[in-house]
């Protein structure tokens, strides 16, 4: 029988996933998982929005960060989308983005403090790498065929204006739009690194076990995301950051010595610190330095985090199977539709950090909370957009129905746009598990995050960039597969 | 001087030959057909002659080019963007400017197309899309016109009109047609195309439909 490479890829990437599962650390520590889970539902169902002023203060930090952060990198990134030809400018992006925004956030707090500064550049750093690739993707995808027609001679500037804007503004919009919904996601996350907040406002509610607090705080950040489109008018835009920058808040003050230092002592690695250019003994040091950090970090790191990511994935991919037809109009009808979509925008507006936190709570360290965390958020990611793309499939009128309706009609005409969105997530879930080692799973996080606490920011420096390096690897794999197996190369998100 | 002189060109896409020893040379002033099966290479060979002489030369692709949401006006402003500055582009792209209304409003008239001026393109019909592409050859007033099946979604009595604006805009006319009667009616030379090879290059008085039904046989 021959396999269509869309299917054997899969069952490749299944068992890959299957016998990352035998190296697993899946074990549940805590003592009595159910009572604490007992307690954390009772305080769902009662959420306690009395104390208004400190969810107040997080929302509206965390709006302040998010929208001050994207502004600022959708201006940088649309700059560097017209010159992103440049190989150089191709590669930085490349870098700032495969460098998730909490591990940007730990590096700028060392060098600039616990300051507003900090949490804005952590956002729009990597999202003006994010916005830079995917701007100029838009403007290619606008066409040549207008520019084309135009008269020899018609000048770039009124070129781009004419033949290249206007057809790629809705995307531009739609896709800025999306970005704004993550930068809500990444700026309460950002709290968790001392940032004032939803999540640092969180981790001391959940600390003290005052889980009333904790649902009203998720609650009123669903309801943000929620009325997103309510309140996210172009027209208001330019009042929000007005007024943003003034409701920052940033404790320290920022110190131009701390600075220098960061850059000229700090993430030097240790042996080279104070050695002259052509000392043989500190670069035998390095070596040895550079070779300890490989042999007892960073493989170890690399290895736990690929583990981890190739379970996730595949776990992310049987979801969104589960999850889609909830959202379909092909399964259900109107009222189970809209359940369906509750359900999923809850799962997907909750951080798949907050949700690895809240699991690992009831769970303990294990790969267990991270695995369920990650397979649910991108689950429901994914299962949203193939449940809007099989709205759009033509069926014949006599179709089969329920079982056989799912298995022969839609998912053999969904699944190339399956595999599509899934493979595109593979370096954002590989992001994540990395960031996830700060929660105390042994991937390359938990590394970062042990070197940054022991104060030594040039072994951090090497784990973030080898973290870099192995998610721009991945990224490349995952192209090059989306390319053999002819899927789109950037799936239209939203 | 020849305005397009060709000699033994070949063309093709992906290592697949579409044109094998074409030679063609069209003198200024001439009205041209190329005629021929779908295939045959008459898209393939318009795209040669543009690449020749870009400058001087206005193309209605078979695919309009159109900008979606720019307005019919706008798109047939864009003929002419060559021929003011970036600032006066970009100023009128804002907000239309009366001058330039004025100018292009005969255009739009002769078209049909009065009621649709600031329509977004995205939102026209077929043959609107490609009466709007027209427009914006005849705005842009170049010597030569390049035009692959300009009226082909257009219906017959207002294909003549299109065509006779064509012709009285641009000097040189070169079109790919698919229908045989109005190639013979509104042109003055017949270039046929088969399997990428130049079969029949006669002049269109004298020539009959029946004469040119051997192009469409295998």
């Amino acid at each position: 029988m021959r396999r269509s490479q869309r299917v054997s890829t899969s069952f490749g990437f299944l068992g890959v996933g299957l016998f990352c599962l035998v190296f697993a650390d899946l074990s549940v520590s805590t003592l009595d998982p159910w009572q604490e889970m007992a307690r954390m539902a009772r305080g769902l169902v009662t959420p306690d929005f009395l104390a208004v002023d400190r969810l107040g203060e997080a929302l509206l930090q965390t709006l302040a960060f998010a929208l001050v952060g994207v502004a600022l990198a959708v201006v940088a990134g649309f700059g560097l989308a017209l010159v992103f030809h440049v190989r150089v400018v191709r590669w930085g992006c490349a870098f700032v983005r495969a460098i998730h925004e909490l591990f940007w956030a730990l590096l700028f707090l060392q060098m600039l403090g616990l300051t507003a500064l900090t949490g804005i550049l952590a956002i729009a750093l990597p999202y003006a790498g994010i916005f830079a690739k995917v701007y100029s993707e838009i403007l290619e995808e606008a066409g040549p065929r207008a520019a084309n027609t135009l008269p020899a001679g018609s000048g770039t500037v009124s070129a781009f204006f004419f033949a290249r804007l206007p057809d790629a503004f809705v995307h531009l919009k739609s896709y800025t739009f999306y970005r704004v919904e993550c930068g809500l996601r990444s700026s309460a996350v950002l709290g968790f690194v001392g940032l004032p907040t939803l999540g640092f406002y969180l981790e001391s509610a959940f600390k003290q076990g005052h889980y009333s607090e904790v649902s009203a705080l998720l609650f009123l950040f669903y309801v943000i995301i929620a009325t997103l489109r309510l309140w996210m008018r172009p027209r208001l835009v330019p009042v929000y950051l007005l007024i943003a920058p003034f409701v920052l808040a940033g404790g320290a003050e920022i110190s131009l010595d701390n600075i220098a230092r960061f850059f000229t002592h700090d993430i030097v690695p240790y042996p080279l610190r104070s050695a002259e250019v052509l000392d043989i003994s500190a670069w035998t040091a390095f070596g040895t330095w550079t070779w300890e950090l490989l042999a007892d970090q960073a493989l170890p790191g690399i290895v736990a985090t690929l583990v981890l990511t190739q379970i996730a994935l595949v776990g992310s991919g049987v979801l969104t199977l589960v999850f889609f037809p909830l959202v379909s109009r092909r399964f259900l009808g109107p009222v189970g539709r809209t359940a369906g979509h509750a359900f999923l925008v809850v799962v997907r507006s909750t951080p798949e950090y907050i949700l690895a936190y809240v699991l690992l709570q009831f769970w303990g360290p294990s790969m267990l909370p991270a695995i369920v965390a990650l397979s649910l958020h991108n689950g429901a990611i994914i299962g949203h957009l193939v449940g809007r793309f099989s709205d759009e499939l033509a069926l014949r009128p006599d179709h089969p129905r329920g079982l056989n309706l799912y298995a022969y009609e839609v998912v053999p005409r969904v699944y190339g746009q399956f595999l599509a969105f899934l493979f595109y997530r593979w370096e954002v879930i590989l992001r994540e598990t990395a960031i996830l080692g700060i929660l105390g799973i042994q991937t390359l996080g938990f590394y970062v995050d042990s070197a940054i606490s022991e104060i030594r920011l040039d072994r951090a420096m090497f784990l973030i960039v080898i973290t870099a390096l192995l998610n721009i690897a991945v990224d490349g794999l995952s192209r090059a597969i989306r390319a053999r197996l002819r899927l789109a190369t950037t799936p239209e998100i939203q | 001087m020849p305005i397009f002189d060709l000699k033994d060109a070949n063309a093709g896409y992906n290592g697949r030959a579409v044109l094998s020893n074409v030679s063609l040379r069209i003198e200024k002033g001439e009205r041209v057909a190329l005629v021929g099966r779908s295939g045959a290479g008459k898209s393939t060979l318009l795209a040669l002659l543009y690449s020749q002489r870009r400058r001087g030369s206005a193309l209605i692709p078979q695919d309009p080019g159109l900008v979606r949401t720019l307005s019919v006006f706008h798109n047939i402003f864009m003929g002419r963007l060559h021929m003011n500055g970036a600032w006066y582009n970009l100023l009128n792209l804002a907000r239309p400017m009366r001058g330039e209304i004025e100018k292009i409003e005969p255009i739009v008239a002769r078209l049909g197309l009065e009621d649709e001026m600031f329509t977004p393109a995205g939102e026209l019909s077929g043959g609107q899309r490609q009466r709007t592409a027209v427009g914006r050859a005849l705005y842009q007033q170049g010597d030569v016109v390049l035009g692959d099946e300009p009226v082909s979604a257009v219906d017959g009595h207002q294909a003549r009109l299109v065509l006779d604006a064509i012709a009285e805009a641009h000097e040189t006319v070169v079109l790919a047609m698919h229908d045989v009667e109005l190639a013979l009616a509104y042109t003055d030379r017949i270039v046929g195309l088969n399997g990428g090879r130049v079969v029949m290059d006669e002049p269109s008085a004298g020539l009959t439909r029946g004469d040119l039904d051997s192009l469409y046989e295998r």
